[in-house]
This record gives C-alpha cells, structure tokens and sequence, in this order.
C-alpha cells in the first residue's frame, strides 16, 4: 500500500477515477452523475444506477455538503491522530460518502452541520477531497 | 406451510483466541462433530455447502480438505453475515429438488493472530483495494467494519433520541445468558458501570457494543423431514424463510442505517411458515454491534421504528425475560462465526439442549442473519414441529 510521510493511506488513480482525483487537485468535487435522468452518483458506476443509461459522465459538484452522520475513531490508525472525526456528508446534490473531518474536534461536530470542500494535497502526485465547516 | 428439511447434526469448536490451530483443522472438527451428532456417517454426506468468508480457504475445495467424496452438490456461497440463512435456504430447496440428501453447512474462520489484537483482525489495511475511488476509504481514515456501524447508530441516535444506555441494556443481557453457557468466551458479568468504562472502539460505540473475533468452526447437517425423523437428535424443522437486501441507497432522502432488511425478510419468511410475530417464542438475531439487535428489533416490527430503545430498556431481552433474545450470549459475548453464531444457538435451544440457559417456550423461533453494513438480511424460522 502506498503511503504518504505521515503514513496515510494513498489512494492510486485509475482512468476509470482520474476525473474525480484531477479535479480534487483543482479544488472541484467531481461526481459521476447521468446524461438521461440526472441522478447523481457515488463512487463510480458503469451506468447510471438510476434508469440505467450509459451516458454517464463526470459533472463538477457543488463542493458543499452537510453532515448527515459522524462518529469518532479512537486508537492507533495509519496517518491519523486520534481521536479524529468521521463522517458521513450529503453533499448538496444529495450523494453521500464518509470521509474524516480535519481540524473539527468532536465536541464542534454536528448532524446538520455546513462543510464545503477544500484540496487535499496527500502527495506530490495525489490530491483528494477534504471537508471543513463553512465559517460562520 | 408443512417444513420439508431439518436440522438434525451441529458441530461447534473450541472458540476464540486459539492460535494453534489452522481453519482446516477447526472445519474438520465441526464437521465430524455435526455428521456424528446426526448419528450419520461420513458416505451419508452428499452435499457441503461453505459459507465463504475472509478465510482464503472458505471455498468449495474444502470438499477435498475433507475427504467428502462423490458430492451430487458443492458451493460456497456469501452474502457477508447474512449467508447461514442463504446456506438453509439453498440447501432445503435442493433437497426438495433431490439435488442431494444429507448437506454439511459449514462456517470456519481464523482471522486471531498471536499478538495481534482483535480490531487488527478485521481493520482492512492487509486486502481492502487502493486503486480509484475505493482507496478513498481508506485514505480518509475509516478503518474496519466499526466506523460505518457507529455511524449508523449516531444517525439513530439523532433521528430518535436512542441513547447508550439503551444499547448497554442490550450488552448486558446477552452478558447474563453468556454465563450460562459453556462455549461462551466471555462468562463474567458486566455491569452498567463497567459498560460505560468501557473504551471507545469508535464513538457512539463502546467496547461491549461490539462482537468478539473468534478463531473457530461451527458445522450443521441438514436433512429431509421423513430422514429426520429416523435420526440421533430432535428434528429443527426449517419452518420457513425469506431474504430482504434493500441495496445501496446512501443518499438524499434514504436512511439505509436505520431501515435494513429485516423489514423485507422478516413478513417473507412469516408468511411462509405461516406464523404471525407473536407466534414467535424467541430470537436469535445477528448482533455483530449492539446497535444491530435494536434496530432488527424495530424492522421486524417487535416495536416501531425508532423505540428500539425504550424497547430494550426493560430488559425483556435477557433471562426471565418476555422476549428472550440471543440466548447464549450471541456475538458479542459468545462467539462470533457470523450467521452461524445466531443459528447454532438456535438450534440447541430447539432442541432443548440449552442446559440452565434453555429458554422456557421452544416452539417457534426466529433467527436473523445480517450482513455488510445492514445491508444484507436473512430470516430463518425454525419449528419444533413439521
């Protein structure tokens, strides 16, 4: 598993995922969603998961999202200090995936709570998606 | 509905931390155990069916592993936790069919290393893929199956107000038939107190929230009624069944963590024993969390959706109880071998094998099993009578 200086897990693109890991770079969140009904999809799919189209392609996401779920990871994990947020987001076009909250301790954290998107610099070559709250 | 097949062998290793011992060697135990126990003999076998699981060798060649010879049906099968159901299911059919006579189902694991601890075992860092968008997981810091469970009991917690004292009324009372039982690998009692002592695994779930990880091999042997009827133990007739696997719906306007598919399963596998829920005597349900066993009891409709709390609350659940539920102590204080850990303790209860934990009325029960993160669901009915 490749890993970054501080030991966290790095994820290697793939052309299938290079859309949404170059866009991450660029600040923009990238998600898959579909030219015939518009739903919007997480992660990759191989046709729209909706109406089963295949014009599925990849349309660049508000970057806001919401927190729908968290819990607090407790322990010894790779790249991480604990305890540390996680959660599960909604993002405004409504796909959710479970991400950690940098910088939020867990007593900031709340179901609801405004989160936009910032780069996520991992390594030289790979950059992801982070979340932090909306300042007020 | 009048029950087609039985269970009539069931064989369960020593279980928990035992380093020593290699998956084979666990699977060949249980299986010998559950062929005698049927008081069959190894040629009677025509059929294995192995619930895959993260043991590599969880494959149909442990046929050969075993010596089993001239099989007329062999798979393994997996929908994660939920596949001893499956397992019943796919094997009464087939013998309905005639596909075969006399079937092991089988459950082996070894996922407990020397010095390593139990959370390592399952934390995904050895095989979960890195390549696109699933390296995600990983990279943003959820390790192991615990992160989407707690997550998922937090959205419960918010919608309804359910609380950790709810799900430690649930931990203890299993902690109390876990005494009672001599396969169980924790037999000492657990307190309110030492429930909220307890560590975080990962908040909102506590140490004594979460199941055990259990070296170990559980085996049954399933058979025709009219066979039945003529064997070494007291038939456990396979009354009826169902599925419910509500899929991938995390997104706006769905709550997949607080709805699973017991909703589904559970009428399916009612109507086709033909039974009503107050019909049932007892509950084995899947408890890989605490968190689980409350919200399997809300989709089976014991209680409406979101008073699994209150529900639980009066310990109905444990010994003496009105609703006696995971009756050797379950995953949590047991043993954990998946979906076999709910129906192995269903069928000694069935039996009435249970010793002091035997639960008073054995008639009808109901074993739920549950897989990925509530994502898969099984129903199984079991009933002393054909």
């Amino acid at each position: 598993m490749a890993i970054n200086p501080n030991g966290r897990p790095v994820p290697l693109p793939d052309d299938a995922s290079a859309p949404f890991f170059d866009g991450a770079r660029r600040g923009e969140l990238m998600l898959q969603a579909c030219g015939a009904c518009g739903a919007w999809m997480w992660p990759v799919k191989p046709r729209c998961v909706e109406c089963w189209s295949d014009s599925v392609h990849w349309r660049r996401a508000s970057g806001r999202a919401s927190v729908y779920s968290f819990a607090v990871m407790h322990g010894d994990f790779p790249g991480f200090v604990s305890p540390y947020v996680l959660a599960t987001v909604e993002t405004e076009e409504g796909v959710r995936f479970t991400t950690d909250l940098a910088g939020i301790s867990p007593d900031q954290v709340h179901i609801g709570m405004p989160l936009t998107m910032v780069t996520e610099q991992l390594t030289p070559e790979v950059a992801i998606p982070g979340f932090r709250p909306v300042p007020a | 509905m009048t029950a087609t097949t039985a269970i009539v062998g069931l064989g369960i290793t020593d279980m928990g931390k035992i380093y020593d011992r290699s998956g084979a060697d666990f699977a060949a135990e249980a299986v010998t155990q559950a062929v005698a126990d049927a008081g069959l003999r190894k040629s009677d076998i025509d059929g294995l069916l192995v619930n895959g699981n993260l043991w590599p060798e969880s494959q149909p060649t442990l046929q050969m592993t075993l010596g089993l010879e001239d099989l007329t049906l062999c798979s393994a099968m997996t929908a994660a936790g939920s596949t001893a159901g499956q397992l019943i299911q796919y094997a009464t059919m087939a013998i309905e069919h005639g596909l075969a006579s006399a079937i092991v189902l089988l459950f082996a694991d070894v996922p407990l290393k020397r010095g390593v601890g139990s959370g390592a075992a399952y934390n995904m860092l050895d095989f979960w893929p890195m390549t696109g968008m699933s390296g995600l997981r990983l990279a943003w810091g959820e390790f192991g199956a615990n992160p989407s469970y707690a997550l998922a009991a937090r959205r419960h917690m918010h919608l309804f107000g359910t609380t950790s004292d709810h799900f430690a009324a649930i931990a203890i009372g299993q902690r109390r038939w876990a005494l009672m039982n001599p396969k169980a690998q924790i037999r000492k009692p657990l307190t309110l107190d030492e429930y909220h002592a307890s560590r975080w695994v990962v908040e909102p779930l506590h140490l004594f929230d979460c199941c055990l990880v259990s070296n170990g091999a559980v085996a049954f042997v399933i058979t025709s009624s009219e066979r039945a009827a003529d064997l070494r133990q007291p038939p456990v007739y396979v009354a009826g069944y169902g599925q419910g696997h509500p899929g991938d719906n995390q997104r706006r306007g769905r709550d997949p963590g607080v709805h699973t598919g017991a909703a589904l399963s559970g009428p399916l596998a009612l109507r086709s024993a033909g039974a009503a829920l107050s019909d049932i005597d007892f509950l084995e349900l899947y408890d890989c969390y605490t968190y689980t066993v409350l919200v399997t009891l809300e989709d089976y409709g014991f209680c409406a959706k979101g008073e699994g709390g209150e529900f639980v609350s009066d310990g109905k659940l444990a010994p003496g109880g009105s609703l006696p539920t995971n009756t050797g102590g379950g995953q949590l204080s047991s043993y954990y071998m998946w979906g076999f850990t709910p129906m192995s303790e269903a069928v000694i209860q069935m039996r009435g094998q249970a010793g002091d934990r035997q639960v008073p009325r054995n008639d009808l029960c109901l074993v739920s099993t549950q897989g990925g993160i509530l994502n898969f669901h099984s129903t199984t009915i079991l009933s002393k009578s054909r």
